[in-house]
């Protein structure tokens, strides 16, 4: 903004009583208040008001509704065994789709990045995927692995691979596979969006000057690519395993948590505990463990992010 | 006309509609869009209760059933919503955590008349928390052409014979799984697990008490993991929801299901169905000495414990649930009146379905009447399926469900 405008407004701003010049600093400030107070009630609130429910009792079918617990909530989650459970898978869906996402998406990215023929279009096709509201793509994928109508079973029986349909989410370990599968599909197109943008920025006389060393493929890509790539991986595994904890709507859609809780991971735990058997203290209790998982992962990220740049 | 008469005169007509609605009760009522009577149903019978009463006006908001017990416990008890439907299972909850009130006695010629069943559903310690209004249960449906090909005349009376007609069906090659049941992680699987321990003399709680770890209840998942073993009942019923078992059905992929009143309709439906003229309905199959149980899948109208006009909306609920307007519409719900099923334009509407539901709604069993339901039930759901599935034997499952029931009633 030019300064005259800014003094015009500031003249503005302070109305007609004169008190004085506001300073760049209080101006700043009141053009930031509408801002600031509609976060501060549309986020920080409810952040607080759900903390607040983490430490008296919000299970509205209790007789003791109400009554401050302390850390009561915290204690019975952590102590729960189901707790721990859904701990565990969580971290299973996390773990292995976040692998499977972001090797793919390394793989999409390395060959995106070539130039041939018809990349352009396949780049578009590529993004596809992602595009897709995440509802559309587990109401898709639940479709796709149906047991008497899914394209998966209907290929793979084409294909000669099995001999009768499959209720591919009707066991549990395999539900949750099926899960990440769907999961997968949808997101490692955005990490190939990422590293393909990193891809751009490295100096092409580098590989250059590898191939005259006689460095091949692989070896072009140990020392020249992947060290290019790291803040960006650091990046990605660091927003999409936060995105992966929290996953929720894949499992709503695809399995509600079944079969035999197979698939039933701590966000849609958190969702039973609060809307379906009214404990809000249950409820929010997980969610903030659950932030402070992320948190704690976040942290380890970037510490390691940080010895890398020192070693580099 | 200046344009000072003309501000005067919209200034007066403002303030005109202000006064009339002013002097109106304004009601509103929340309910489903699907199953159970239709959006026009309600609709007109709105329409007719406000012209009898004008100076009553009724606003309708319709959701999906997912969203309605959400909808209920975010506005209702803040004053959002005068009339909410409910569902059975809502009762005990909805009574303890103060979202709805108790309704006005009934007269005893009206509580005679109304399937005991139905009533018992909106009951907890000894008061009324709603009015019956959608009336709804399973049924077994069958395949005619398939059980005849198999040489049987009519539908299974029994459980046993259930199970005998399945074999033959199986060995004969009519059909590979011939019971097709609604067995995912969801309600439905506790909706099922009500009827059967119900027809092998059980319950799964007394008193409000659970009651699962009993003789009875392992007879009755026993009977269901066997007939999983067995390949009786299709496999993939641990994944099928009462939509999917339609859709086995309607392939004619299945000779036996039990399901809701809406399955009927569907299965008759040309544009999606392979076996229209085949499909009969019947009474669920006894068990011993007890004749039929079916789970009870009726939903009641309640008031909102924030309603500031309860005397209206109980009006409104008394009108919508009454003989009138539900003898006027009877293809999507059944009445929950007795009385009503000799009633010439109850009978028409769907003569197989009426002649079944009048007997079958005496065999009604409600799911566990606890505030804890819905934990309750979610807990059980996966007791049962790590039974079906063999990963717990029915004993472990059932003495784990118990153990965790009884924490369940004590938080």
């Amino acid at each position: 903004m030019r300064s005259e405008q800014r003094e015009s407004l500031g003249r503005r701003a302070r109305g007609r009583g004169g008190e004085g010049d506001l300073s760049e600093q209080g101006f700043a400030f009141l053009l930031l208040t509408p801002a600031a107070l509609l976060i501060f009630i549309v986020v920080l609130l409810p952040l607080l008001i759900t903390f607040g429910y983490t430490l008296i009792n919000m299970n509205l079918l209790s007789a003791t509704k109400g009554r401050f617990t302390g850390l009561a909530n915290y204690a019975s989650v952590l102590g729960a065994s189901w707790f721990w459970s859904s701990l565990g898978r969580t971290l299973y869906f996390t773990f292995v789709s976040l692998v499977l996402e972001t090797g793919l998406g390394l793989l999409f990215a390395l060959l995106l990045a070539g130039s041939f023929p018809g990349v352009g279009v396949l780049r578009s096709l590529v993004i596809l995927p992602w595009a897709i509201p995440t509802l559309v793509s587990g109401a898709l994928w639940k479709w796709i692995l149906h047991p008497d109508y899914g394209a998966l079973n209907a290929l793979l029986s084409w294909l000669g691979l099995i001999k009768e349909y499959h209720a591919w989410l009707g066991q549990p370990w395999l539900a949750m596979n099926m899960v990440i599968l769907a999961d997968v599909w949808k997101m490692a197109p955005y990490s190939a969006i990422f590293f393909l943008a990193a891809l751009q920025f490295i100096n092409k006389a580098l590989y250059e000057a590898a191939r005259i060393d006689g460095a091949g493929v692989f070896r072009r890509f140990r020392y020249v690519t992947f060290p290019h790539l790291v803040p960006t991986l650091l990046v990605v595994v660091v927003m999409r395993s936060m995105d992966k904890f929290k996953a929720f709507d894949l499992f709503y859609v695809m399995t509600k948590g079944g079969p035999a809780n197979g698939t039933k991971v701590l966000t849609y735990d958190a969702y039973l505990r609060g809307f379906d058997n009214l404990n809000y203290s249950a409820a929010a209790t997980i969610s903030y463990v659950i932030a402070f998982l992320v948190l704690a992962l976040t942290v380890i990220y970037l510490r390691l992010g940080k010895q890398e740049d020192v070693n580099d | 006309m200046t344009r000072k008469a003309i501000a005067a005169l919209t200034l007066m007509a403002l303030m005109g509609v202000g006064l009339w609605a002013a002097d109106k009760v304004v009601l509103n009522a929340l309910f489903m869009k699907q199953a159970g009577f239709s959006e026009e149903d309600i609709t007109a019978g709105t329409r007719d209760f406000m012209d009898r009463n004008p100076d009553i006006q009724v606003n309708l908001t319709f959701v999906a059933y997912e969203d309605l017990e959400q909808k209920i416990l975010t506005a209702a008890a803040a004053g959002g919503y005068d009339v909410v439907l409910s569902d059975g299972p809502f009762t005990a909850k909805f009574a303890v955590g103060g979202i709805v009130k108790e309704i006005p006695p009934l007269a005893a010629a009206d509580k005679a008349d109304i399937f005991p069943g139905a009533l018992d559903a909106c009951e907890y310690l000894g008061k009324y928390w709603g009015m019956p209004w959608i009336n709804d249960v399973r049924y077994l449906y069958f395949n005619k052409k398939m059980l005849a090909q198999a040489g049987f005349k009519r539908a299974p009376a029994t459980l046993d014979e259930m199970i005998a007609q399945a074999k033959v069906l199986k060995a004969k090659k009519i059909v590979e799984y011939p019971i097709v049941l609604p067995w995912n992680q969801a309600e439905t699987l506790s909706c099922d697990f009500t009827t059967i321990t119900a027809l092998f003399g059980g319950a799964m709680a007394k008193d409000g008490k659970p009651t699962l770890d009993t003789e009875a209840n392992r007879k009755a998942l026993e009977w269901m993991v066997r007939a999983i073993k067995d390949g009786l009942v299709n496999p993939k019923s641990i994944v099928y929801g009462e939509d999917d078992i339609n859709g086995v059905f309607e392939g004619g992929n299945a000779a036996f299901m039990f399901n809701w009143t809406y399955a009927y309709g569907v299965a008759n439906d040309p544009s999606q169905s392979k076996v229209v003229g085949d499909v009969g309905i019947a009474m669920i199959p006894g068990n011993g000495r007890v004749k039929s149980a079916t789970v009870n899948g009726g939903q009641p109208l309640c008031i909102a414990s924030g309603s500031k006009h309860p005397n209206e909306a109980w009006a409104y609920i008394l009108y919508m649930t009454g003989k009138d307007f539900q003898k006027a519409h009877p293809a999507n719900s059944l009445p929950i009146w007795r009385s009503l099923y000799t009633d010439p334009n109850v009978v028409k509407s769907n003569p197989d379905v009426v002649a079944v539901a009048k007997t079958q709604y005496d065999y009604i069993v409600n799911r566990p009447k606890v505030p804890y339901y819905s934990a309750f039930s979610s807990m059980l759901q996966v007791k049962i399926q790590q039974a079906l599935l063999g990963r717990k034997s029915v004993d472990q499952a059932l003495k784990e469900a118990q153990s965790e029931a009884e924490s369940l009633a004590q938080q």
